[in-house]
């Protein structure tokens, strides 16, 4: 059976205190702290090389931190990583399913792993094949699979050992609209019976969409951790203006808009204007140009948060 | 250090049952192989070899190309099987997400390797036996001496395999340390043909005990110097066994 003599004795399902991961010279993961509770979907956002993908291998103990420390459920990693391992599901970003094997193989060589028995084994695989649909290709090798399926195959393949806390990186990252959208429903399902995620995504309204509390990452660093609505309203307000500015004209108008004391941000020849009650007016100061009014997103406030130029 | 787990095993199934499911593509060539050598060299060549002792040419091979093949089958295994485990299909990063750690991969592996090596010398023992060229029942623990061999020779492949930077670097692997050691354990020769020199550098390449060890259980000559063969098997394997577990973490648990 599973290894669960782990005793569950808390609420918070990850916990991470002063975690930093450095790799020669370069700092990953700088001195992070943060709680994820049990049955909230949380997401994790930030740009490519934010130090993500560090901290969620941190977390599934495939890499040593070079300091801090992490519990899952209330116990250290450190001391019991094969029995915390055995209560994570993992999905990974880059494809590992295994191409010498079926399918099915794939799911049941999975569950040996955990020390499953092979007539519950088998019994879990069909449960999770029908679960995102993939029954009919039970005995297909994992080469004709189509990237869609291949990637419901790797989170079937974290189902397998019923676990506590999913970890999913980037789990709808090339999948066609169709696709993504089972995926989403999956997961909703999935933590309506109460199963923890911790959602590594670059996907804005995935992340809108799907979790309860997001944190943003930069530069191995959280910027900011809330609810996705709650960070819409304390960085950007109501509206968005984009203007669309002629290069003679941009530096008097940035000008202006420093002068009162305004919220914005400047990228290429466009300045993204944030605000409440006010700011109505500006925009039609600044014409000629065009001008853009809409609602703010989670990726305005990823944006805004983590810089509009590249970061690597 | 760390080491290994009883769930080792798991891996070692992982590998038999992808063996179980592909191993026609492979193993005609495997056997094909060693009977085309057995035949052009011990009945072609051996029409010109005399031995001294007047043994037949090709029952004086035999047993060494038991050996011969063994190092190969496991050789293999865990350098370019190994390899696109864990570099191109990503294979063990998956495994060490579940219960199971670095350590247990890299002796399932090792494991599974040793395996080969056994499975070879069955189907070894079995062409050579159909040829006549086996003369004691204490052949039939072959192989054994082969999943020793085997571990030996699968420790230094998969120590090798853990620290290379691309597939090409086992080309080296295999043609300054495998190939030579094939012509110069006294598979082919008698080491007593060979200078002085080479004699007793012959006597702590790995696969020479092995070589000596096969050889006597095919011709029942079982004497005391096989201690010092199994000793030497021995202390290649455990280092090898042991180095490959830190090599093996320190490459992919980072």
């Amino acid at each position: 059976m599973i290894d669960n003599r782990l005793e569950i004795a808390t609420m918070i399902a990850i916990e991470i205190k002063n975690l930093t991961k450095k790799f020669k010279d370069i700092v990953a993961v700088n001195n992070v702290d943060l709680k994820i509770y049990e049955g909230e979907c949380f997401g994790l956002l930030g740009p490519n090389g934010a130090g993500k993908t560090s901290l969620i291998r941190m977390v599934t103990a495939v890499s040593p931190p070079t300091s801090g420390e992490i519990y899952i459920l209330g116990h250290d990693l450190k001391l019991h990583s094969r029995e915390i391992k055995a209560l994570l599901g993992v999905i990974p970003q880059i494809d590992n399913l295994d191409p010498d094997l079926t399918v099915i193989q794939n799911l049941l060589t999975f569950a040996r792993y955990f020390d499953i028995p092979r007539r519950e084994a088998l019994k879990r695989s069909i449960e999770a094949l029908s679960l995102l649909q993939l029954e009919d290709r039970s005995n297909s090798p994992i080469r004709e699979l189509s990237g869609g399926m291949r990637r419901r195959l790797l989170i079937a393949r974290g189902l397998i050992n019923s676990p506590r806390i999913l970890v999913l990186d980037e789990p709808t990252v090339g999948l066609d609209p169709q696709a993504k959208h089972l995926v989403w429903d999956k997961l909703i399902q999935l933590k309506a019976q109460g199963i923890t995620q911790l959602l590594c995504t670059q996907n804005m309204e995935e992340a809108d969409f799907l979790c309860d509390r997001v944190a943003i990452m930069h530069a191995g660093k959280i910027v900011d951790i809330d609810a996705p609505k709650e960070l819409i309203s304390k960085h950007l307000g109501k509206n968005v203006w984009e203007i669309e500015l002629d290069t003679d004209r941009e530096n008097k108008i940035v000008k202006m808009l420093q002068d009162k004391g305004l919220d914005f941000q400047i990228a290429g020849n466009r300045i993204y204007l944030f605000g409440d009650e006010g700011t109505d007016l500006l925009p039609q100061l600044t014409a000629p140009h065009r001008v853009r009014n809409r609602p703010p997103t989670l990726e305005d406030v990823f944006l805004k948060l983590t810089g509009r130029s590249l970061t690597e | 250090m760390r080491f290994c787990s009883w769930r080792f095993i798991r891996v070692w199934q992982r590998n038999r049952d992808v063996f179980l499911r592909l191993w026609h593509a492979e193993t005609p060539a495997f056997v094909a192989e060693p009977v085309i050598i057995l035949l052009a060299m011990g009945l072609g060549l051996g029409a010109y070899v005399g031995l001294v002792d007047g043994q037949r040419y090709i029952e004086f091979i035999a047993p060494g190309l038991i050996a011969g093949y063994a190092m190969f089958s496991a050789s293999f295994e865990c350098t370019y099987g190994s390899f696109v485990r864990l570099e191109h299909q990503r294979t063990f990063d998956a495994i060490i997400a579940t219960p199971l750690e670095i350590e247990d991969v890299t002796a399932g592996e090792i494991f599974w390797g040793a395996t080969r090596a056994a499975l070879t010398g069955i189907a070894m023992l079995v062409i050579a036996s159909a040829f006549g060229l086996v003369h004691s029942p204490y052949a039939l623990l072959i192989p054994l001496v082969c999943f020793l061999e085997g571990l030996m020779f699968a420790s230094i492949a998969l120590f090798f395999t853990s620290i290379v930077p691309s597939i090409y670097s086992f080309n080296y692997y295999f043609s300054l340390f495998i190939t030579p050691m094939f012509f110069f354990s006294g598979v082919f020769f008698p080491l007593s043909s060979f200078p002085d020199l080479v004699q007793k550098l012959s006597w702590v390449v790995p696969l020479t005990p092995a070589v000596h060890f096969t050889r006597a259980l095919v011709s029942g000559n079982l004497h005391p110097s096989l201690i010092i063969s199994l000793i030497i098997i021995l202390a290649f394997a455990i280092p090898f066994f042991l180095a490959s577990m830190i090599t093996m973490r320190r490459r992919l648990v980072v």
